[in-house]
């Protein structure tokens, strides 16, 4: 049951393509890649991805001593993100601290950092003697959130979702609904990672990464693409300012767009490799949630990671479910794949689509793959008016999320 | 070493450890009030100055009563001396 109608006031991203919301969209309707080699990758043996897509340009400095210590390089994304996003909601200080805001933030691990400098020491010495304080407070599960509260003084719910590449979706999904339960005035939701060799490797174990493309890093991921050869792994944070409408109202904030419409479901098939049934299923719940018919929908911003069987499933998927003439596009061309991050960070550019009237279509799709060619893929960037977006992430462990976003005009 | 020697690489170390402005770290400045540091600073301080001296502190119901500088070179300097004697 919803009470309340849920609106975006607030956006802030720390990405591959640069700091702030606009600029990534800028780079994304630029068509720029968020990939380069990273060499430090060529010291792990056996390792076949030698690019990521990393931060860049952040000065952890900036963020006062007391509140860094206890943070990994997620936490220090998600907090720039957090205040970019309270900057443009221009929430004061009050309303800030007070009880109205809460936040739902994840990440798909704690600092992986962290833990390697933790048992580099401790399984040396086989001693804590020389742990320091904080390291728990960075790998805790709810790192992220906890940071991002406690630098803030936000006085509301601490949400900590993990499901890896789904938690951003998830976050504002949860987000969503608490704010519709009237729970919560505002949410700050979103998901953040930091780049470690062990999700590298672990797509890698799976032979899911991106390895033929070391050479020329701008070239890949490919999201639908023929020569598509997996995912490559990439860090950053995401987060939108979710409130009630009226909250908005009352205080007069510009509102970017509306949630109508959230959906998580478990795909138990396999744990790895989803199948196209239930991602059809978790996109029709949130439609339904939004109480929208699929012709509404103009355009659907996939997950799409670029492994062989992601892409082919949740393209049978959306042409299930919307037909052939659906136009969809993926961001993880540009981005690489964000992890915890990534449904946030589409999000915010979907929100910009939205605004602009300008659907970004994908980067490296120079040849669609049979498998894929069932919907409308975009090559080149398209103007049209567009009023609701249907955004996918699917997780590792069968964690499926659907929003539903819709253009927020003034004359409802 | 001195005992000046020692005072001067404590304030180095606390300054590096906690981002510190060394002109604060005078034995009269208050680790609470004049530097800002608390409990779980404190915890961090002792592996510091372990690892940076060569001596073992950990849980030693004096440095957990210390708090300000002035002290703290004290302690410092006892403990540097037992090693030596």
């Amino acid at each position: 049951m919803r009470l309340k109608h849920v609106v975006i006031t607030g956006l802030g991203a720390i990405s591959p393509l640069g700091t702030g919301a606009d600029q990534l969209f800028t780079a994304l309707k630029a068509g720029q890649s968020g990939i380069d080699r990273v060499p430090e990758l060529e010291k792990i043996g056996g390792l076949g991805p030698r690019i990521a897509g990393l931060v860049r340009n952040v000065d952890p400095k900036q963020i006062p001593r007391k509140n860094r210590r206890s943070m990994s390089r997620m936490s220090i994304y998600a907090l720039l993100a957090a205040q970019e996003a309270l900057a443009q909601g221009m929430v004061d200080d009050i309303t800030r601290t007070q009880g109205r805001l809460g936040i739902v933030l994840g990440s798909t691990v704690g600092s992986a950092e962290t833990m390697e400098a933790f048992f580099k020491e401790y399984l040396q010495s086989k001693s804590i003697e020389h742990i320091k304080s904080m390291m728990f407070f960075r790998i805790m599960g709810h790192s992220c959130a906890a940071n991002v509260a406690q630098s803030l003084g936000i006085t509301g719910r601490t949400l900590a979702p993990s499901a890896a590449c789904s938690t951003g979706c998830q976050s504002v999904g949860l987000g969503y609904e608490t704010i519709a339960l009237g729970r919560q005035d505002m949410m700050l939701c979103g998901g953040a990672d930091e780049f470690h060799p062990l999700t590298a490797g672990t797509f890698d174990i799976m032979h899911a990464a991106s390895t033929a493309y070391n050479e020329t890093p701008d070239q890949t991921p490919r999201p639908f693409d023929t020569d598509r050869d997996g995912i490559v792994c990439s860090e950053g944070a995401g987060i939108l300012l979710l409130e009630s409408l009226d909250s908005a109202q009352a205080r007069g904030a510009e509102i970017l767009a509306e949630v109508v419409g959230f959906a998580s479901t478990s795909d138990t098939s396999n744990i790895a490799n989803p199948d196209p049934a239930p991602l059809t299923d978790c996109m029709q719940a949130a439609l339904d949630d939004a109480h929208t018919d699929i012709t509404d929908v103009d355009y659907v911003n996939a997950h799409a990671t670029c492994t062989i069987f992601g892409d082919e499933a949740e393209c049978r998927a959306i042409a299930k479910l919307f037909g052939p003439d659906i136009a969809v596009s993926s961001l993880k061309g540009h981005l690489g794949h964000t992890m915890a991050a990534s449904g946030a960070l589409e999000l915010i550019a979907c929100v910009h689509m939205l605004r602009t009237g300008t659907l970004i279509p994908t980067r490296n799709l120079d040849n669609p793959a049979p498998e894929c060619s069932g919907v409308r893929l975009l090559r080149q960037v398209e103007h049209a008016a567009i009023n609701t977006i249907i955004k996918n992430n699917f997780a590792l462990g069968g964690v499926n999320c659907t929003i539903a976003l819709r253009r927020y005009t003034h004359d409802r | 070493m001195t005992d000046n020697e020692l005072i001067e690489k404590t304030n180095a170390a606390l300054a590096e450890e906690f981002e510190l402005d060394i002109t604060l770290l005078t034995p009269e400045a208050s680790f609470k009030d004049d530097l800002g540091l608390d409990s779980l600073d404190a915890v961090d301080m002792v592996i510091v100055l372990e690892q940076k001296f060569g001596i073992k502190i950990g849980k030693d119901p004096k440095i957990i009563q210390i708090t300000n500088m002035a002290d703290l070179y004290a302690y410092i300097i006892a403990k540097k001396n037992e090693l030596a004697a």
